[in-house]
């Protein structure tokens, strides 16, 4: 039984970041925005949050540090792509090296440093929690109220939203900003919950699995809970049955995370129809009002 | 010292002729070529520390100048940059790095060229690596005494011989404490991934483990280690900050007195092409301080810590009985090199099957 509850617990706290960091992509996205800079975002919310934790000696302002990383990175993507009118593609690639390369530099003086760890209970930490709630709150926003459906429209189809009298350029705005939010916050729980430390790059590749599981849950968040949990899920699995030694190649098990979401996603989401219905038409493309 | 900082290749070299060109005087210019970033806290952190070394060591005498985060298929144009840019030595400390080496080296017969855990010698170039896996037996015998569950968990990186050594001598040392000691081995297929090797540590501490051994580079498992009032081992560095109540000790990887050795050398006109491959006796694999454990313990494991210190005991000391039954070496006499350097099979209790 402890056993179950020790391998569960390991599940959430790996699924965590991936989810929150996906909700804020899958709002972003569906305001119509393609923002690859998630790991960028991520690492700096992971670094700007550990040090803000290490020098106040309060986790909890790192975790508001993290948020605030998050939210100038995407304010950053914001301005180029939405005021600028930048490829969103090429500026958020851009903003993922940006983010890698100056978390590097201020996390300099981080490296060896034991960091601050938020406060659990027996390893259920506060955010795991969160997270659900917050893909409760996603969904009910986007579609049971009118702000949601704003946003929506906006993304699929931001010339009549224009002409329907609602300003793209700032809905578009706040969503990149939540979307950046949610990448901090998924960076600060890599460095204050996950693995209280700096390093660099200690992300992972991580911001580019949510970026994934926004796609493959057809930016539905309910789906995006499963696909992280059950990337979780696997990934721990594959491990224990390395540990039960019955010689299945380490690289398949490795490899089985993210074979399995693909597979169980594509499955989910196979009816076209529905799928169609969910893919914001106006995703990546750039909006200048004519007046 | 000039920092480069080493996002984009191309940049970063335009920035390197600037910062070199300022003081071409007489001093030996020492120059380093990293894999990964300095703030790795593992494998690049610690030839770093070694470079420090060197500009503290020598003071006035060196000028050292390191390129961090390049990648090996890049590297060529990395290495000649500096050779182009005055260095009198240069050290490559990826394996990845070692035919781009050659082929530099082949270009700047004056300068000196030392390449990290490679094969492949030249007139110019020197190869240089250590036997960590001196460390993992002392941690092994540390491991079988310390453990209730006689249980281990080891996570590693790849099927490399020097990791698979690594497994050997642990599982040697643990073995010549409690022939019945067994090892759960989880292979994390990367060197450096905290989270991966955080949950890693917590499956393999589910699993009836209570003792971690890690050949990844992150502090990650032994912070779960701590977390659970269980114990493991540092590698590369120092980790007890990060574990004060759970490292029992770490193998240290201590590049400085080589480095130091090596660029006095080039002062003094006396270095040599040579492939040097040191161990504890020479201070490069190092151990830290034990800690968390009785007396006892910590009195055998300094004993045996000497013992392949002063050359006494090797780790690698026939017969050994491998995983399949058959036994190699000799009686009393260690491994040749070459076996170690190119191990790819198990020793008995090994509780895995090789990935091949």
């Amino acid at each position: 039984m402890d056993m179950m509850i020790a391998v569960i617990l390991t599940i959430m706290t790996a699924a965590t970041p991936l989810l929150l960091a996906a909700l804020g992509e899958l709002v972003v996205e569906r305001s119509g925005v393609l923002n690859l800079g998630v790991e960028g975002m991520m690492v700096m919310g992971a670094v700007c949050g550990f040090g803000a934790a290490l020098m106040t000696g309060s986790p909890w302002l790192g975790l508001f540090a993290s948020i605030a990383a998050g939210m100038f990175m995407s304010l950053l993507f914001g301005f180029l792509t939405l005021s600028l009118v930048s490829n969103q593609v090429a500026t958020g690639l851009a903003l993922t090296l940006l983010g890698l390369g100056l978390s590097g530099q201020i996390g300099e003086s981080f490296v060896g440093q034991p960091g601050v760890k938020l406060p659990n209970y027996d390893g259920f930490d506060p955010l795991i929690p969160f997270a659900i709630l917050l893909a409760w709150g996603v969904s009910w926003f986007l579609f049971k109220t009118k702000a949601g459906l704003v946003v929506r429209a906006v993304g699929n189809s931001h010339a009549s939203a224009h002409a329907m009298g609602y300003h793209v350029i700032r809905v578009r705005y706040l969503c990149v900003l939540f979307g950046g939010a949610c990448a901090g916050l998924a960076g600060g729980y890599l460095s204050l919950v996950y693995t209280p430390q700096w390093i660099e790059n200690m992300t992972s590749g991580r911001g580019w699995i949510a970026l994934a599981l926004v796609v493959f849950a057809s930016w539905r968040p309910w789906r995006t809970v499963a696909g992280a949990y059950l990337f979780g899920a696997i990934s721990i699995l594959a491990f224990t049955v390395q540990t039960f030694a019955w010689g299945i190649p380490s690289q398949f098990l490795s490899m089985l995370p993210y074979l399995v979401t693909i597979i169980a996603l594509v499955v989910i989401s196979g009816n076209r129809m529905l799928t169609r219905a969910n893919t914001p038409a106006c995703l990546g493309q750039p909006f200048v009002p004519d007046r | 010292m000039k920092k480069l900082m080493m996002s984009a290749a191309a940049f970063a070299m335009a920035l390197g002729v600037a910062a070199a060109s300022a003081d071409a005087e007489a001093k030996t210019k020492a120059c380093w070529v990293y894999v990964g970033s300095i703030g790795d806290f593992g494998w690049t952190y610690e030839h770093n520390q070694g470079r420090l070394a060197v500009e503290k060591e020598l003071g006035d005498k060196v000028e050292t100048v390191y390129v961090e985060n390049v990648a090996e298929a890049d590297s060529e144009r990395a290495i000649e940059r500096l050779a182009r840019d005055g260095c009198n030595i240069i050290f490559t400390t990826s394996f990845g790095f070692m035919e781009p080496t050659l082929k530099v080296a082949a270009k700047f017969p004056d300068v000196k060229f030392e390449h990290a855990t490679g094969y492949k010698t030249a007139e110019n170039v020197t190869t240089y690596n250590a036997k960590f896996h001196e460390g993992r037996y002392v941690i092994g015998q540390i491991a079988a005494k310390m453990s209730k569950t006689g249980t281990a968990g080891y996570i590693v990186s790849f099927p490399i011989p020097e990791v698979i050594a690594g497994i050997n001598a642990f599982m040697l040392g643990a073995q010549s404490v409690n022939p019945d000691f067994k090892v759960k081995i989880v292979w994390a297929n990367t060197w450096y991934d905290p989270g991966k090797e955080a949950d890693a540590a917590k499956v393999l501490f589910s699993q009836g483990a209570d003792i971690i051994v890690q050949h990844t580079d992150s502090t990650a498992p032994l912070q779960v280690a701590e977390e659970q009032g269980k114990q493991g081992f540092g590698q590369a560095s120092d980790m007890i900050k990060f574990a004060p109540k759970a490292q029992l000790t770490a193998i240290v990887d201590h590049w400085a007195p080589y480095y130091v050795r090596r660029v006095n050398d080039v002062i003094n006109g006396t270095w040599k092409s040579q492939s040097s491959w040191d161990g504890m006796a020479e201070g490069t694999v190092q151990i830290a301080p034990f800690t968390n454990m009785p007396d006892d313990v910590a009195k055998m494991a300094g004993e045996t810590a000497e013992a392949i210190k002063t050359g006494k005991l090797h780790p690698f000391t026939g017969p050994i009985t491998k995983q399949d039954g058959t036994v190699v070496g000799e009686a009393g006499k260690p491994l040749p090199d070459g076996d170690i350097l190119g191990m790819n099979w198990y020793v008995k209790g090994v509780d895995d099957k090789l990935p091949q």
